[in-house]
């Protein structure tokens, strides 16, 4: 398993579209947590990015004292998005490269193959959700000096929970991602199968059901999306007027927390066992 | 049977089906330790699907399997196999070091056998190189470094020299050669018979998914055969079957081939002149590998039976 675990890191290590995803995902995050939000607060009270929103709460908004929620606030949709796309291209291309057959026959098993990758792909996440966290940091660091605005950092505690329930969301769409990709052994088509349910399906469920069928709220709410979204909501300090596109409080951050672990556990065990005796050709 | 003579390889009545293709139907195949043995058949005979078998890849429809003594697929069997199925596959974006770096991962070998192999299919020189840079020569000369990476005892090869010029080609079989020559016992497959006859020890012909002979190549290239010019060809043809009987004589372009040994070649030969056949040419040839393979491989509406009548 170690031995599969280094050499998934390699191959991710050097995968060029690894850090075009991780790029892309780090400056969304800073345009929508920092540059649009500055913006607005600096070219001042006319403009409708503050419509309605006192400037001194825009500030607010990218001074050190909120940097979690700018961090992980677009996990739920775009960087799951993208996070998604990881877990397919790495495991989809296994199969359509045909290198999975050149493992097998290596020595690993198909299980510790699979395990390997899911570990390397969770661990890439991590360095990935830091980046974000460091990128993001930093920029309100900057803004803080630049307006003389105090540096209040969220407590330890608060920032770990903050870490660790953004990497989860990523996780959670990464697995989809990969479990999609063992089952159509493939790229492209759980790629658009995925996105299109990250961000479409799931906005439109939502939507239908709170305006037309209330009685379908539970439907809604085990949602993996609604779940990532009440998951991030839990673990940071944003309320319902600031919080951006899929974050909301649909449901308790332990119940969030505990169905996402329910989807993940069967993202795994589907992709393993539709690994396991399957014809490599 | 001690352990040095047992079979690395035992397939007995291999069965592999897909939907409604039988792609391998009842095969056997035993391959000694020590041998070439060569596995041949033209494209779609079922060489690939049963080589996909034999290393754990694909599940057969029935049949038993033993490779090494042991299952097809488990770690301990794959750890002293090396195989190259079908086309090379290796990441397009990586070098081939870095290719072989992981898959020496994998395979829990050290470092230090990468540049062995490397050097053993000549590729050290653009090893740093992607491998979506390499010429097919070199996907496939890469595809053998790994299938070595773990000086394997077994040795698997599918059409290692597909799509090689004439020159990657010599080379390719010179290297399977010496793989056999320091001790290894290889399978490869093929669809080229002057290649099996080149490498191999023992060759299994495959035709639409059954395995219709298996020889030492040796025997099969040192058979003999009389080829004769005489008119007219259909009395000397009705002459020598009735002799020799119809299973020793057959027609080969404009000639009868006659399976007897050389030194007969004189009895055959007042046969025919007592009947008042003018005989213009006999002369003994080795019958081609070819010709047996075809012999073996068509089926009994050939072009050989048609011009009986
Ligand atoms: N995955 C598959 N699905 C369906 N048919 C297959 C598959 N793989 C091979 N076949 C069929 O099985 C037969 C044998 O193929 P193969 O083993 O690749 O032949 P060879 O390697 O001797 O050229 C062919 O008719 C081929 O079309
Ligand atoms: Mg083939």
């Amino acid at each position: 398993m170690l031995g599969s675990y280094r050499a998934e890191l390699l191959k991710l290590r050097k995968r060029s579209a690894v850090w075009v995803l991780f790029g892309a995902g780090l400056v969304l995050s800073l345009i929508f947590g920092y540059l649009l939000p500055y913006l607005g607060y600096a070219t001042g009270d006319g403009n409708q990015q503050t419509d309605g929103i006192p400037r001194s709460e825009v500030l607010r908004g990218v001074l050190p004292e909120r940097v979690m929620d700018n961090t992980i606030g677009g996990f739920p949709v775009f960087a799951g998005a993208l996070a998604l796309v990881l877990g397919a291209i790495v495991v989809g291309s296994e199969y359509t490269w045909g290198t999975l057959k050149t493992i097998l026959t290596q020595r690993p098993g198909r299980t510790t193959l699979l395990g390997g990758q899911l570990l390397g792909l969770l661990t890439m996440l991590a360095v990935w959700v830091l980046g974000i966290f460091v990128a993001c940091s930093l920029c309100s660091i900057g803004i803080a000096a630049a307006e003389g605005a105090p540096m209040d950092w969220p407590g330890p505690l608060t920032l770990l929970k903050g870490l660790a329930g953004g990497w989860f969301v990523l996780t959670l769409w990464c697995l989809a991602g990969a479990a999609l990709a063992v089952a159509f052994r493939n790229v492209a088509l759980p790629i658009g199968l995925g996105v299109v349910w990250i961000l479409g399906i799931e906005a439109l469920l939502a939507g239908v059901v709170s305006s037309l069928l209330p009685d379908l709220r539970f439907l809604s709410d085990a949602m993996p999306g609604a779940n990532a979204g009440a998951l991030v909501f839990s673990v940071t300090g944003m309320t319902a007027a600031d919080a951006p596109p899929g974050v909301r409080d649909a449901v308790s951050g332990g119940r969030a927390l505990s169905t996402m672990l329910v989807y993940s556990a069967v993202f795994v065990v589907l992709a393993m066992v539709t690994n396991r005796r399957r014809d490599v050709s | 049977m001690n352990a040095t003579t047992a079979p690395l390889v035992e397939v007995s009545g291999l069965t592999k089906r897909y939907g409604d293709t039988l792609a391998v139907d009842g095969v056997d195949l035993t391959v000694l330790p020590g041998e070439v043995y060569g596995f041949l058949g033209p494209n779609g005979a079922g060489k690939t699907t049963t080589l996909r078998i034999l290393t754990g890849l694909i599940a057969p429809t029935s049949g038993t399997v033993r490779v090494l003594g042991g299952a097809p697929g488990q770690a301990q069997v794959l750890a002293r196999t090396g195989s190259m199925i079908e086309s090379p596959a290796f990441y397009p974006y990586l070098s081939g070091l870095d290719n072989l770096r992981l898959l020496a991962e994998y395979a829990e070998v050290p470092r230090t056998r990468i540049h062995e192999v490397l050097a053993l299919v000549d590729l050290a020189g653009r090893a740093k190189d992607r491998f979506s840079t390499y010429s097919l020569g070199m996907k496939q000369r890469l595809g053998v470094a790994a299938a070595l990476l773990k000086d394997p005892e077994l040795v698997i090869l599918d059409e290692p020299t597909n799509g090689l010029d004439p020159a990657g080609m010599r080379d390719m079989r010179r290297l399977i050669r010496e793989l056999g020559a320091d001790g290894r016992t290889v399978l490869l497959s093929s669809h080229l018979l002057g290649e099996v006859q080149q490498i191999c020890d023992r060759v299994g012909i495959i035709s639409e998914g059954r395995m219709v002979a298996e020889h030492l190549v040796d025997d099969l290239r040192t058979e003999q055969e009389l080829v004769i010019r005489a008119t007219p060809r259909e009395s000397a043809r009705s002459i020598l079957t009735e002799a020799l009987g119809a299973a020793a004589v057959h027609q080969y372009d404009d000639t009868l081939r006659v399976k007897v040994a050389p030194d007969r070649a004189a009895e055959v030969n007042r046969l025919l002149v007592e009947a008042g056949i003018a005989v213009s040419e006999l002369h003994s040839t080795e019958r081609a590998l070819e010709d047996v393979f075809f012999e073996l491989t068509t089926t009994d509406n050939g072009p050989e039976k048609t011009n009986a009548g």
